[in-house]
């Protein structure tokens, strides 16, 4: 790949360990991001794609059995760095996390405004004074009033807190946010807001997202890439634009077809059967045993097939 | 409670042999909860339901659709019996629920179904799947356990939870989240029951595993002549799995209408609000911004005067909206709006 991308995960592995076995959370994924576009990580509960978000930022649990490859942040490979260096000059930095809940998780005895200035603090060196300006232009462009500065998260409702961890991961201006499911817990109209806010903040300071969700519908509403996570591995990964309208893997098909919509009127379907154990995942094709369309090659292990700059991972696009 | 004692309180009642008559009439319903101040003393009222009403017919279903805190658990629970209304009634069977006895209220309970929101948590970790069937029917007075495992397998049959040697010795954190909400549909379809309430039946739930769910209890719904009122928030779905809809804002209901009318012909400027914020799988979704009412919906103890959406709404008529509580204006057949605009 000769043009410079924002983000490149090659390969990308995290096992854990668990009581009966190894979990293979993340299981090869290769995806690219480019700078300023957002990239919507699809999948149903279980799929991996919370775990590739943490394999990303290297948060990881105590145990962990196995967590290889390459990932590059402006061309450099930062699985090269010590514990040390990540710390300092990725986490929060370069990349930062709205973790799943992350409105729920505000310190309830700190004043909200305190609680956007500390990353700044810590990891620019900024002074508290500096720190709180920073804050106060974030809460600007999150559209929650400056007033809220002083206030205690019980205070303030669910969407504004959501729009405060947002505030809290653009603090310290860093060029890719990792969101995991911002929107689930919160109502319709709240929803279109929190949307319209990153949006507008994909506008104004050019930053990226990756957006992990499993809510199909509303992810559109950031989408410029798609990636399609099952089994810990990413079977589809296509621009918005042609996935929405034509999905090429047979899961992501099926998928787009169980998406209740509010216009037109076409017959839901949904996928029997359930996703296989992360534990012994099978052999060759992973959705096989829930496709409809299997043949006698699907019980090899597909590579992910060019089609018009779109990669599926599916004997059928051979 | 006993078999007989069901015989004689439908005999009691009026059997409707309409197909399309009403079993449960809401009149007027409001339900407020004290607010005390350090323990005593009056300090205002949480009006969480104000003034709704509606009929809900055999074999129908119907959609509350409305934010979180607009009083729709709160309406939920009344119906169910749970919450006291302040005023107004529930009528069931043309009989007014606020009034039962124990006795009564025990055989009410036994005719309304209900579906809990999160199956994670409505069910017991330390019972197995037999024992939680098993338990309404007991309480419901069944006292032969062979028709009670035989009842339980029917069941478990028909929500397809099958083979059902399979599921009975199970406890629930074997199953998925998928497989729980069928046993919690199985418990509220247990005792046969002539409606179901169903809270956010799959919000829980991923996207895949929630239409089969939704598709299973339409499937009851249609085979037993089921009237179900389902509690969402979630539009999209509402169009494949009801017939009426319902939209609540701040405790009352503010429009009420077919399916179809509201989808095509929406009449309140928060019904159109929410259509425009769900969104629809669509590439060119990112490329705009959406319009949403600014502010957020009013605290229930101080509700505002007149409309209540009147402070976020873009086609207040002064002097009118911020005055005057809208009366529901019929705009086509089985289309109510509570709204100023419709005079």
């Amino acid at each position: 790949m000769a043009e410079k991308k924002l983000l490149r995960v090659e390969k990308l592995v995290l096992y854990f360990r668990a009581g009966n076995g190894v979990v293979q959370a993340v299981d090869g994924v290769d995806f690219d991001l480019n700078y300023n576009r957002a990239v919507v990580v699809l999948g149903e509960s279980g799929c991996g794609k919370s775990s590739l978000a943490k394999a990303i930022l290297r948060l990881l649990p105590r145990n962990v059995d196995s967590f290889s490859g390459q990932v590059f942040l402006d061309g450099k490979d930062i699985m090269l760095l010590n514990e040390e260096e990540f710390r300092q000059d990725i986490r929060w930095a370069s990349i930062s996390l709205v973790p799943q809940a992350a409105m729920n998780a505000l310190n309830p005895v700190l004043k909200v405004g305190d609680q956007v200035a500390e990353p700044a603090m810590v990891h620019l060196g900024a002074s508290k004074g500096e720190a709180l300006e920073m804050a106060r232009k974030m809460f600007q462009h999150v559209g929650v009033s400056v007033d809220f500065l002083d206030r205690y998260p019980f205070e303030l409702s669910g969407g504004m807190r959501q729009r405060v961890a947002i505030a809290m991961s653009l603090v310290t201006s860093p060029n890719l946010v990792i969101l995991d499911e911002p929107t689930s817990a919160l109502d319709v109209l709240t929803q279109a807001n929190i949307f319209n806010v990153l949006k507008r903040i994909k506008q104004e300071l050019g930053v990226s997202f990756i957006l992990i969700t499993h809510d199909i519908a509303t992810s559109s509403e950031l989408a410029d890439d798609v990636a399609v996570m099952y089994a810990g591995q990413v079977v589809e990964m296509s621009d918005a634009e042609r996935f929405f309208s034509a999905p090429l893997h047979p899961y992501s098909q099926k998928l787009m077809s169980s998406v209740p919509r509010l216009r037109g009127t076409k017959e839901l379907d949904f996928i029997t059967g359930q996703p296989p154990s992360l534990i012994n995942p099978p052999t060759g094709c992973r959705f096989a045993a829930r496709c409809t369309m299997r043949f006698e090659k699907c019980v090899e292990e597909p590579p992910a097939f060019e089609k018009e700059g779109r990669k599926v991972k599916c004997w059928l696009h051979q | 409670m006993s078999a007989e004692m069901i015989t004689t309180m439908e005999n009691n009642t009026p059997v409707p042999n309409a197909e399309r008559d009403v079993i449960l009439s809401i009149k007027d319903l409001r339900v407020w909860f004290e607010l005390r101040r350090f323990g005593f003393g009056n300090a205002g009222f949480v009006r969480a339901v104000d003034d709704v009403s509606f009929d809900l017919r055999r074999g129908e279903a119907i959609a509350v659709v409305g934010e979180s805190g607009c009083g729709k658990s709160s309406l939920m629970k009344t119906i169910l019996g749970l919450y006291k209304p302040t005023k107004g009634s529930v009528i069931f069977n043309d009989r007014d629920i606020s009034k039962f006895n124990a006795k009564e209220m025990n055989w009410y309970h036994s005719q309304v179904g209900y579906v809990q929101q999160d199956p994670f948590g409505a069910l017991a970790p330390f019972m197995s799947i037999h024992r939680i069937l098993e338990e309404p029917l007991i309480i419901g007075g069944v006292k032969d356990k062979a028709e009670r495992l035989q009842r339980i397998r029917k069941t478990m049959e028909e929500v397809k939870l099958a083979p059902v040697e399979d599921f009975l010795e199970k406890y629930p954190h074997m199953l998925s989240g998928g497989q729980l909400q069928r046993v919690v549909i199985a418990r509220a379809m247990i005792l046969e029951p002539k409606f179901i309430v169903a809270d956010e039946p799959v919000s829980m739930l991923d996207a895949s595993v929630r239409v089969e769910i939704l598709k299973l209890l339409r499937g009851l719904q249609e085979k037993h002549n089921l009237s179900v009122i389902y509690i969402t928030h979630d539009l999209s779905t509402v169009s494949y799995f009801s017939e009426r809809i319902f939209v609540m804002y701040a405790g009352r209901l503010v429009e009420k209408s077919k399916v179809q009318n509201l989808l095509q012909n929406a009449g309140h400027p928060y019904t159109h609000a929410l259509l425009l914020g769900t969104s629809d799988p669509d590439a060119n979704n990112a490329k705009t911004f959406k319009e949403v009412p600014p502010g957020e919906p009013p605290s229930l103890v101080k509700p505002p005067e007149g409309c209540r959406f009147h402070p976020r709404c873009s086609k207040i008529i002064k002097g009118e909206c911020d005055v005057n509580i809208p009366p529901e204006f019929e705009i086509e057949a089985e289309h109510q709006v509570a709204c100023w605009l419709f005079k």
